[in-house]
C-alpha cells in the first residue's frame, strides 16, 4: 500500500512532503525510544511515534522508513521540518493515538516485523 | 594562578524526589559527603529545587560546598541536571518547571513521599506536585532556559538504557548545546567512547544517589581556581590548567 493512499484512509495531515507519497509502505513499527527503533525496524517501515525531536528524521533517513506519523497532534519541532525538508523524508500527523493508527493500519493489511 | 582539587558529585537526590529516600534530609547528606571527604555537591531532585537552599543551610559552617541544581525530565523523557551558583537562579528554573508539569497528585504509595525537610531534620512541607513524571519542555528548550539563567547544562546518566539522551534519541544531536555530558556509576570508561558524538564533550561522573550509602560511589576530580560556573566551563575547556579528572 503507498503512503498516498494511508494518508486518505486515515485522514492524515502531511507535515513534510519529504519524497512525495507515492512510496510503498512494506511494514509498520510503533516505539518512542529512537535507540529502540535503530535496532528494529526496517526499511520501508511506517513509524508512528509521539516523538518530535529532529533526531527523528535521523534515524527515519538511516534506516530507509517509508515515513513517520506523529500520533497525538503533537507539532513537529522547527529544526525536524526543515531536517525533514533537507532529507526529503515524509511526515504525517494526526489527532489518533498509536493505538488507533496501529489498528486501522493494520486493518489496511499493513503488518509488524518478522 | 592557584588552582586546587575538589573532589566532585554533583547529582544527589534529596527526600524530595520520590525515589530518595526518607534518610537523604538535608543533614545526613551534607554528614555523609563530608565524611566521605567530598568537597562539591549539587543537590539535584527530580523537576523540583525546594531543598537546595536547606542543604545549603545544613553546609554553612562546613567546607562542603553546596550548588543548587535540579534534574528536569523533558518532554521526550530524558533526564537533564540544570546546576547553577545560587538558589535564587535555580527558583526562577523551579517556577518555570511547576507551570510544565503533569497535571494530577504524586501518589505517595506508588512513587514515594515528597518530603521538604530543613537543616535540622524537620519537616517544612510535603510536595503533592506530580515530580516522577515528564515535563512538557522539550530538550533543546530546556537547555536554552538553563543558560539564559546562567547555569551548566548537562545532560545525565547517558549510557543508561532509561532516561536518557541516548536511549531517548538513539544518539547525540548534532545541535545539542550542552556544557557536559555525565556518565554513570557503572559506566565502562572505554566503552563510553564508543557512543557517536560523545568526543565533543567534557565527560562527567557522578553517584546519582537517592541514599546514603550511594554518596560519592562515584565522583570527579576537578581543577578550579575558585568555585562558581565560570570556572566549571572552564574546567570542561581545559583552560589554563583548569580539568576534569
Amino acid at each position: 500500500m503507498k503512503l498516498k493512499e494511508i494518508k486518505k484512509l486515515l485522514d492524515l495531515k502531511v507535515v513534510v512532503e519529504g519524497r512525495g507519497l507515492e512510496k510503498e509502505v512494506l511494514g509498520g513499527y510503533v516505539s518512542d525510544m529512537l535507540s529502540d527503533v535503530m535496532a528494529n525496524s526496517q526499511a520501508g517501515n511506517i513509524w508512528i511515534t509521539l516523538q518530535v525531536h529532529e533526531n527523528i528524521v535521523a534515524i527515519a533517513t538511516l534506516k530507509e522508513l517509508a515515513g513517520i506519523i506523529i500520533i497525538g497532534d503533537r507539532e513537529p519541532a522547527e529544526l525536524t521540518i526543515k531536517k525533514a525538508e533537507k532529507e526529503k523524508v515524509t511526515i504525517l500527523n494526526t489527532s489518533l493515538s498509536a493505538f488507533e493508527v496501529s489498528g486501522k493500519l493494520y486493518q489496511l493489511g499493513i503488518r509488524g516485523n518478522k | 594562578m592557584n588552582l586546587k582539587r575538589f573532589c566532585t558529585d554533583i547529582h544527589i537526590h534529596t527526600c524530595l524526589s520520590p525515589c530518595g529516600e526518607l534518610e537523604m534530609t538535608p543533614d545526613a547528606v551534607v554528614k555523609t559527603c563530608i565524611n566521605k571527604g567530598i568537597d562539591i555537591i549539587a543537590i539535584c531532585d527530580h523537576n523540583s529545587a525546594e531543598n537546595v537552599k536547606w542543604v545549603q543551610k545544613a553546609a554553612e559552617k562546613c567546607n562542603l560546598i553546596v550548588l543548587a541544581g535540579m534534574e528536569i525530565t523533558t518532554s521526550e523523557e530524558i533526564h537533564i541536571l540544570a546546576i547553577f551558583d545560587s538558589n535564587d537562579q535555580v527558583m526562577v528554573l523551579q517556577d518555570y518547571v511547576y507551570t510544565h508539569l503533569l497535571p494530577g497528585q504524586n501518589n505517595d504509595d506508588l512513587f514515594g513521599i515528597q518530603v521538604v525537610a530543613n537543616e535540622k531534620n524537620e519537616v517544612e512541607k510535603i510536595v503533592h506536585k506530580m515530580l516522577i513524571g515528564a515535563t512538557t519542555i522539550s530538550l533543546n528548550k530546556i537547555i536554552k532556559k538553563i543558560h539564559s539563567l546562567k547555569g551548566l547544562a548537562i545532560p545525565a546518566h547517558i549510557d543508561r538504557e532509561n532516561f536518557s539522551i541516548i536511549a531517548q534519541l538513539g544518539f547525540i544531536p548534532d545541535e545539542l548545546n550542552a556544557d557536559a555530558v555525565e556518565i554513570s556509576y557503572k559506566a565502562d570508561c572505554n566503552e563510553i567512547l564508543n557512543i557517536p558524538g560523545i568526543k565533543k564533550y567534557p565527560i562527567i561522573r557522578s553517584s546519582d544517589a537517592h541514599r546514603l550509602s550511594e554518596i560519592g560511589r562515584m565522583t570527579s576530580d576537578i581543577y578550579l581556581e575558585d568555585v562558581s560556573m565560570n570556572e566549571f566551563k572552564r574546567a570542561f575547556s581545559h583552560k589554563n590548567g583548569r580539568r576534569v579528572e
